[in-house]
């Protein structure tokens, strides 16, 4: 019997800061414990602010999720009114919302979750080589590659919203610029470019034959472009049996659109699907550095523990749905949207595997979306239509950023914010214990990684951490 | 993130044919845990050289001045301890964006993290570091301000910085590089038209000036977003929303909605830069009274209503 105690960070290609504790026993993880060690307060800043403020401050929390935080507020603002964007303006919030999300999950494949293939700790695997040439951090062909498509996909951002990140170009009735025919014809070429690239280097296939697959043995067969390596790479070192999730699945529905939402929303239970219930959301307070007591975010506060006291251990609130831990992300929003394949590697239970196969599968799906969107666009349709903001009412705004739920509430009060409350999805998979000393999704994944006597920032921890694509900086905000 | 769309070449080539490697970097190095931890240890004491320190974020100095709402991770120390020990080995200091310049957005409302920036807190000389603090080869923290920052401000700093090609002189008041600090986001806004004749937009989405309702700043904001361009050639006032001033201090706080012009008797507060109010005024007037149909009748529409007339071939 050994038992050690291993404190893992600073954790690298995660989007922003994370501490990990672990307890290890026989060369196993007993107990992990996740810690968001930064707190900035964007919960109490915009407290006093004239509501619109808040699509300005709210993408400024992050600057890799800023249009899902951005769509987040224009909807929630929307609510207050009780009004709608133009038809056509939800369309292009969308088709800039979707951008994003694509390049935030090539971003994780090929920067951020892969470059662990090219560790010298695998050297003596025979997929290393081939690893090595196309993932090593900031210098793999798949990398570079990755990059320069990136880049040129965001033209598009640049186009509809004048930058990426932090655009102001999202609004509660629509989108501030009326795309023209020309940025239409250049959206289109931008697309086809990027579908090249995925084609021939992600998928080294069309995408809809990754969109056709329906089982795990037809995923199993897939063996063109990285998505292929991948594969091979994952089955020789067991990723289908690492960081189980809690087999709950939520996804508030990605794309609001006039005719509903692409990716549908709903919680995925138990071979059940159920509509999402926010009213039953709590932010449990017991293990973060945080006074007060469970609250609905409609009724929830932000006051930190300055003396920072035990048992608390994160700035993470512990969100629960209906009392319990979800899973949210791109796995869970296709699992939630009835995708044969998503359903089919989750049979056993989510896994590392079977989330970067879920954001593989979305990237396909998202690029058949931006097309399809694209090419119905009108031009010389209305992009925005006014919405009154009352002085006083409640608003929420639910969507699903590229790592999964993110919701923001607001109440307003004689014409100014009064509170706003976000739960981002890393909240969600992040969280810290809660009051019944269950676990949070990410801290229960880790629970029996095998931990080597020689690591000290153990392999296996750093695959589970990362195959939830966690974004700090939107946990705690 | 904003680092990645660099282009023409991409960020990594850029760089490396310019000689400069990455020691660490928080999201694009392999090196994680342990390996990090060891490496700032031979940055603190001098074994491994760094030319360049390159600090993302503003410095938290809560709660209590006790830095803890910003611990670098695995460390049991807090950032704040970090970039005091860090910034006076370094060749160079770099504060990327305007939360590290400033304090920036996270300093917003009540400050409720207590943030400053590297060498400001907001307009004051001195935050995280000494007011007199100098990097080792005598340059203040150099201030590339923006929220978000654009890439090419970042990687041409880092290019001149390399080709010792940045000195004092080439930095502005503020110590940001002049290379983009001398110019305004007026400079190239596609709504100069509009601005010329005070033909404004009411409300967003509609293509007039947005400085006399919609708190567009541009004319005062140093930033050459409107001839450099973002993201292939895009920028606030292209997309139709208006500039926030977002390289500037306390940008974050414009006393008044980030959208909306504050006025006093119906005249908009801020006036453009180095320009005298009464010949503003003068000029304003004047030209509101000269405002051609077409200017006027585009100002408050979404998209080109009336066509520039077209010239008559000559008899």
């Amino acid at each position: 019997m050994s038992a050690r105690s291993l404190l893992v960070g600073p954790f690298n290609r995660v989007e922003g800061d994370l501490e990990i504790r672990l307890e290890i026993e026989d060369g196993h993880v007993r107990a992990a414990y996740a810690n968001s060690p930064l707190f900035r307060g964007f919960e109490p800043m915009l407290q006093g602010k004239p509501p619109l403020d808040a699509l300005t401050l709210t993408p400024r929390i992050c600057g890799i999720c800023s249009i899902s935080q951005s769509a987040a507020a224009a909807q929630a603002l929307c609510s207050v009114a009780g009004g709608a964007p133009a038809p056509e303006g939800a369309l292009a919030a969308a088709i800039l919302h979707a951008v994003e999300n694509l390049c935030d999950h090539i971003t994780h494949f090929n920067l951020f979750f892969c470059a662990d293939f090219a560790r010298p700790a695998y050297a003596a695997r025979s997929w290393h080589p081939r690893a090595t040439e196309r993932f090593t951090a900031m210098k793999g062909s798949a990398v570079r590659a990755c990059i320069e498509a990136r880049a040129q996909l965001l033209h598009i951002v640049g186009l509809l919203g004048g930058k990426w990140p932090h655009t102001l170009a999202i609004q509660p009735g629509g989108v501030t610029r009326a795309p023209t025919l020309r940025d239409k014809a250049r959206m289109a070429s931008t697309l086809t470019a990027f579908r090249r690239y995925l084609e021939s280097t992600v998928f080294g296939a069309p995408l809809e034959a990754f969109d056709a697959l329906e089982t795990v043995e037809a995923l199993r067969g897939w063996t063109t472009g990285d998505a292929g390596l991948f594969l091979q790479i994952s089955d020789d070192l067991g990723l289908q049996r690492m960081g189980p999730g809690p087999e709950r699945y939520l996804s508030f529905g990605a794309y609001p659109l006039a005719d509903g939402r692409s990716f549908g929303p709903g919680v995925w239970a138990d071979g059940q699907l159920e509509p999402v219930d926010s009213a039953t959301i709590r932010e449990d307070l017991s293990h973060a550095w945080m006074l007060g007591d469970a609250a609905h975010p409609s009724a929830g506060r932000t006051v930190p523990d300055e003396d920072m006291a035990d048992p608390a251990y994160s700035w993470c609130k512990a969100p629960r749905l209906a009392g319990r831990t979800v899973e949210t992300g791109a796995l869970a929003r296709q699992v939630v949207d009835a995708h044969p394949l998503a359903r089919a590697i989750i049979a056993g239970g989510s896994n590392v595997e079977a989330r970067v196969i879920g954001r593989l599968l979305e990237i396909a799906r998202t690029q058949l979306l931006l097309e399809a969107w694209v090419a119905q666009l009108k031009p010389e349709a209305v992009f925005m239509q006014p919405v009154d903001l009352p002085r006083n009412g409640t608003g929420e705004g639910l969507v699903e950023a590229a790592r999964g739920a993110l919701g923001h509430w607001v109440r307003l009060k004689d014409g100014v914010i009064d509170s706003y409350q976000i739960i981002a999805p890393t909240t969600w998979n992040f969280s810290p214990r809660d009051a019944n000393g269950t676990p949070g999704p990410v801290e229960a994944a880790l629970e029996g990684a095998f931990v080597p006597e020689a690591e000290d920032t153990p392999l296996s921890v750093q695959h589970i951490v990362r195959s939830f694509d966690p974004c700090m900086v939107c946990t705690v905000h | 993130m904003s680092l990645l769309c660099a282009e023409a070449p991409s960020v990594f080539d850029l760089l490396a044919g310019a000689g400069i490697s990455f020691l660490w970097h928080p999201a694009l190095s392999e090196a994680s845990g342990g390996e990090v931890r060891r490496l700032l240890d031979r940055v603190e004491s001098g074994a491994e050289t760094l030319d360049v320190l390159a600090v993302e974020g503003s410095i938290l100095t809560g709660p209590k001045g006790t830095g803890r709402f910003q611990m670098l991770s695995g460390t049991g120390r807090s950032m704040l301890d970090w970039v005091r020990a860090l910034a006076p080995r370094a060749g160079h200091v770099m504060a990327v964006g305007t939360c590290a310049a400033f304090g920036g957005v996270t300093s917003a409302g009540g400050n409720p993290a207590s943030a400053v920036g590297l060498q400001y807190d907001g307009h004051h000389l001195g935050g995280a570091l000494d007011a007199g603090f100098r990097a080792k080869h005598g340059l203040p923290v150099i201030n590339v301000a923006g929220c978000p920052t654009h890439p090419d401000w970042v990687t041409e700093t880092l290019l001149l910085l390399a080709a010792d090609a940045l000195n004092a002189d080439a930095l502005d008041s503020f110590a940001r590089p002049k290379f983009y600090a001398e110019n305004l986001v007026h400079h190239g806004c596609p709504k100069n038209e509009f601005y010329e004749y005070k033909a404004s937009a009411q409300q967003l989405g509609q293509m007039g000036c947005m400085m006399e309702h919609l708190g567009c700043i541009g004319t005062q904001a140093i930033g050459d977003c409107n001839i450099r361009g973002w993201n292939g050639g895009g920028s606030c006032t292209r997309a139709g929303y208006p500039c926030i001033n977002c390289t500037a201090p306390e940008f974050e706080e414009p006393k008044h909605g980030f959208t909306e012009t504050p006025k006093f008797a119906g005249i908009p507060v801020g006036l453009p830069s180095d320009m005298p109010k009464a010949w503003f005024m003068a000029l304003a007037s004047l030209s509101k009274a000269a405002t051609p149909p077409r200017i006027e009748k585009n100002a408050t529409a979404d998209r080109v209503k009336v066509l520039p007339k077209v010239r008559a071939e000559k008899p």
